[in-house]
């Protein structure tokens, strides 16, 4: 691994009452994927979305390339793609439309052709047309998935990719992610799937294997 | 600047043309308000007349009330909201499309409709349009301050509520200044001093009602 673009610095989170990590430092350069585990409630939503800044850390730093993220919020949105627990789909508008409505703001020029290759990509080339809200559970996760195919971000933030989608579609979502990760880009993504990277850095996380209570060194990260 | 504006506005637009009820709901609240008052009030002419501006006001006031809290409640639960939070351009940008969809759903159909009830209340030719003026200079603010307020309650059980007792007493100098300048062009004096104060007060939301919003989803977000 070369040169840290991404480094979390002493971060501690906090939710309502509950300190969920504390101490936390970990840095990931191109061409890596960190896999956050950890039990239901230890914090890994809250740390990706700390990293993502939709959540104020308690204190520590977050820093892409050397400088803190919340001072330079439009240069790392444009490397950054997170995907949450909610699919981030407007149900009444068809899958392409949503992916249309996002490339734009984020400022790529996507040809209507791209869009279509990337839903079919992720085999949802008979519901082009159709709204979002008429797909199954799965699908809708493959709709939010083809963003990942559009946008040309350097750093992956998944919550759970892998949940409602079928043996084909987790098989092809490692792909893509094994592809970035080859291709120098960053992942970061909690699942209780296991996914294995041949190329690039693998590193693991483990969140809240301490008990609750104390307060020190609740994670752990090792490298691979 | 202009594509994310644009982009934004067009999104908004094409998802209330797939529900066309709530646009509906809007317009003809406003509608039937307004009507009601001629009926309960009776064929006074001269008492119609003179309340005419307040109670259009009064009423669009109401009926913008109506959609705000759908403004970014939406957005928030299928989280969409947050996606568009780590879109890489400025988030007050992306507040003010959605404002401007909300003013051409919510508040431009008002304006339309305005000249059609004004006539139920037996105003003519100067005063119609002096309503629709201060209509189409007043209900832009509506949604500009009514954005604060639903971004502020975002995610708060019984939002609707609170949100109405946040901005509708932001609303009063827009009422006041809306009704005062139909009022005065009945009776003759000139309407300038209240229009170039809504202008004002227009401008003034215009360049701050955005940030604020902006900073408040952010807080609500999280």
């Amino acid at each position: 691994m070369d040169k840290a673009l991404l480094e979390i610095r002493e971060l501690e989170c906090v939710r309502g009452d509950k300190q969920l990590f504390k101490g936390l430092s970990f840095s990931l350069g191109a061409g890596s994927l960190l896999h956050v585990h950890g039990p239901n409630g230890s914090g890994k939503t809250t740390l990706l979305r700390a990293i993502a800044g939709l959540v104020l850390q308690e204190s520590g730093e977050i820093c892409w390339n050397g400088e803190q993220i919340s001072r330079q919020k439009d240069e790392f949105n444009r490397e950054l793609l997170y995907l949450g627990h909610h699919y981030g789909l407007k149900f009444e508008l068809t899958g392409y439309e949503n992916l249309k409505v996002f490339a734009n703001l984020s400022g790529s020029d996507i040809s209507e052709h791209e869009v279509e290759a990337a839903l079919m990509r992720f085999g949802l080339a008979h519901c082009v047309e159709l709204p979002v809200k008429v797909l199954s559970q799965g699908q809708k996760r493959r709709v939010a998935l083809a963003r990942l195919l559009l946008q040309p971000s350097k750093l992956w933030i998944l919550d759970e990719p892998f949940v409602a989608l079928d043996a084909a579609a987790v098989e092809l979502l490692l792909d893509v992610i094994k592809a970035h990760v080859a291709a120098g880009g960053m992942v970061i993504l909690t699942t209780h799937q296991e996914v294995a990277v041949e190329v690039g850095s693998l590193q693991h996380l483990h969140l809240g294997q301490a008990q609750p209570a104390q307060t020190s060194q609740a994670a752990v990260a090792e490298q691979h | 600047m202009l594509a994310t504006l644009r982009c934004m506005v067009m999104r908004d637009l094409t998802l209330a043309m797939r529900h066309r009820s709530d646009v509906l709901t809007t317009v003809f609240f406003f509608i039937i308000v307004v009507s009601l008052f001629p009926l309960g009030v009776g064929p006074e002419a001269a008492l119609l007349k003179e309340m005419a501006a307040g109670v259009v006001w009064v009423a669009a006031l109401l009926a913008s009330m109506l959609s705000l809290t759908r403004l970014f409640a939406d957005d928030y639960n299928d989280g969409t909201l947050e996606q568009l939070l780590l879109v890489p351009q400025p988030l007050s940008l992306i507040v003010l499309g959605k404002v401007l969809a909300h003013w051409i759903i919510s508040g431009l159909p008002l304006v339309v409709m305005s000249p059609l009830l004004g006539l139920q209340f037996g105003l003519e030719g100067d005063e119609l349009m002096m309503l629709m003026v201060t209509l189409l200079l007043g209900t832009p603010v509506l949604s500009l301050l009514g954005a604060i307020g639903a971004a502020l309650t975002l995610g708060l059980r019984g939002g609707g509520v609170l949100v109405s007792l946040l901005v509708l007493p932001l609303y009063i100098p827009v009422l006041i200044f809306g009704a005062g300048a139909v009022t005065a062009s009945a009776a003759g004096m000139g309407a300038d001093g209240h229009l170039s104060l809504m202008g004002a007060i227009l401008l003034l939301a215009l360049v701050l009602a955005p940030w604020a919003s902006a900073a408040a989803l952010r807080i609500s977000v999280e």
